[in-house]
């Protein structure tokens, strides 16, 4: 949801501090997501992290979360799901040249980083290439396997 | 100036220490020229002699011409075709690549192509997107952007192998550029995005039309405070504006071009306003080249082709150096 996400970058800060201490406390239970298996949590897990991003991020899933990187802005909401800055058709009101209506996730991404300690640092690390074949997998879990060294 | 090895059309030139490319562009730039570059529309058609037509415009006038690659959207003779006619005859084409068309599959099998026709310099761009053009329903790919292509194409040249880690057994040897709007917000982070191309492997920079020098010098100190002034060699974008009204309607109509009032203002108090174009646009090429770090200007004037060779001549950057074309030196050839 458009406004959601709005209010998510204006509390960027808060929203990458609450998300670092999921993830640690996810990493930290990874003795029980072993028992049961990464392979049977993948879909429920998949599930639930699609509404909560997708609420609060219109997050779209790509299975390779880098929203602390970018201001807490989902880069894959660029209509050329663009990880690596603006493009040149930003227009003169900082709206998307694809979809006027809609702020270029680039300006929201510079705000919201400044909002993150080391934020604007993380703008300046260039993303790799998107993985498709990660579209639609938890990127929480993905996060604990490689965090554990757990081979997916 | 004439270098001793100019192309023999279809053979490329030594590659010298230093340089990447057996190319002429190339050349020019490290020989610290002023370079000028400009653009070809390729035609709406499967006509080779179209596309030497308009190459043969700005004969003796610019060092290397893009081939643009199905830009604003638009359905063209593609890029590497349009490059590979140009080779042919010695022609030192840039060829663009938009990640808007191609996966990365393509786009790999596209450089090595290219480069096998002779292509020396790759412009890689992000693209602009399909509901610009004349096919919106198309579907837009964007598998990679501008960054990660660079860094596959430095890639194959550097490192030999595709993104897959499979070998290549004889590398592109292509000299990189990117694209950069400092015209367009957020203008305050125009630059640190090309200290991110550089990174990624771009030696040039063309950029996108200019028509506010303060911002320019803005987005320029900017990168001389990053330290990459010297890393990059720097092309601004110019265009002759046909009429105030033409200019209207561009910065209204296209995405990332800005236009102050004060240039709308001139050209409509002019008797002949598309004279006045070109006269701006040499008043801009003076102003530009006068600022620290430009290394050349890239002309993209669309349906006004035949203004460059006037611009480029009366703006007297090219210090009567006739830039290689095919038949200039009768001997050589």
């Amino acid at each position: 949801m458009y406004v959601l996400r709005q209010w998510s970058v204006r509390h960027a800060r808060g929203m990458n501090s609450f998300y670092r201490g999921f993830e640690s406390a996810l990493t930290a239970l990874h003795p029980l997501w072993q028992r049961i298996g990464y392979a049977r949590l993948e879909r429920p897990v998949a599930a639930v992290e699609k509404s909560v991003k997708g609420l609060l991020f219109d997050c779209r899933m790509c299975g390779q979360c880098i929203l602390s990187s970018t201001g807490m802005s989902c880069p894959m909401n660029c209509p050329k799901n663009l990880r690596n800055g603006p493009c040149g058709g930003v227009r003169a009101n900082g709206h998307c040249e694809v979809r006027p209506e809609m702020k270029c996730v680039w300006l929201e991404a510079l705000a919201g980083s400044a909002r993150i300690p080391g934020g604007t640092d993380a703008l300046g690390s260039v993303q790799a290439a998107v993985d498709r074949r990660l579209q639609g997998k938890s990127s929480w879990l993905r996060v604990v396997r490689e965090r554990t060294g757990v081979t997916p | 100036m004439i270098f001793e090895d100019e192309p023999v059309p279809g053979y490329p030139l030594p590659i010298l220490p230093g340089h990447t490319s057996p190319g002429r562009f190339e050349r020019v730039l490290r020989a610290g020229l002023f370079a000028v570059t400009s653009e070809l529309a390729p035609p709406d058609s499967a006509d080779p002699e179209e596309v030497y037509r308009r190459a043969r415009i700005f004969d003796g006038y610019v060092d290397a011409i893009n081939a643009t690659d199905g830009s604003g959207a638009n359905c063209h003779m593609s890029s590497l075709a349009v490059c590979a006619l140009l080779t042919r005859v010695g022609y030192a084409p840039v060829m663009q690549i938009s990640c808007r068309d191609r996966n990365r599959i393509a786009i790999q099998g596209d450089i090595l192509g290219g480069a096998a026709m002779g292509v020396c310099n790759l412009l890689c761009l992000t693209g602009d997107g399909v509901q610009a053009g004349d096919h919106p329903q198309a579907m837009p790919v964007f598998d990679l952007d501008s960054l990660t292509l660079l860094e596959t194409a430095r890639t194959l040249r550097d490192e030999h192998h595709f993104l897959s880690g499979r070998k290549i057994s004889y590398a592109p040897r292509v000299l990189l550029g990117a694209a950069e709007n400092p015209f367009a917000p957020p203008t305050e982070f125009r630059a640190r995005r090309l200290v991110k191309k550089v990174a990624a492997g771009a030696q040039f920079v063309q950029t996108q039309f200019c028509y506010d020098v303060p911002l320019l010098k803005a987005f320029m100190r900017q990168v001389e405070d990053l330290g990459i002034l010297d890393e990059v060699f720097i092309l601004v974008g110019l265009g002759p504006l046909r009429s105030a009204r033409t200019a209207e309607w561009i910065r209204t109509h296209v995405p990332g071009v800005h236009i102050p009032d004060p240039v709308i203002r001139r050209l409509a108090g002019a008797a002949d306003s598309a004279l006045e174009g070109r006269n701006l646009c040499i008043d801009l090429i003076q102003e530009i080249r006068a600022i620290k770090g430009v290394r050349g200007v890239h002309l993209m004037a669309y349906r006004q082709e035949e203004a460059v060779a006037d611009i480029i001549a009366r703006s007297g950057v090219l210090n009567g150096r006739v830039p290689w074309y095919p038949g200039r030196d009768p001997q050589t050839n």
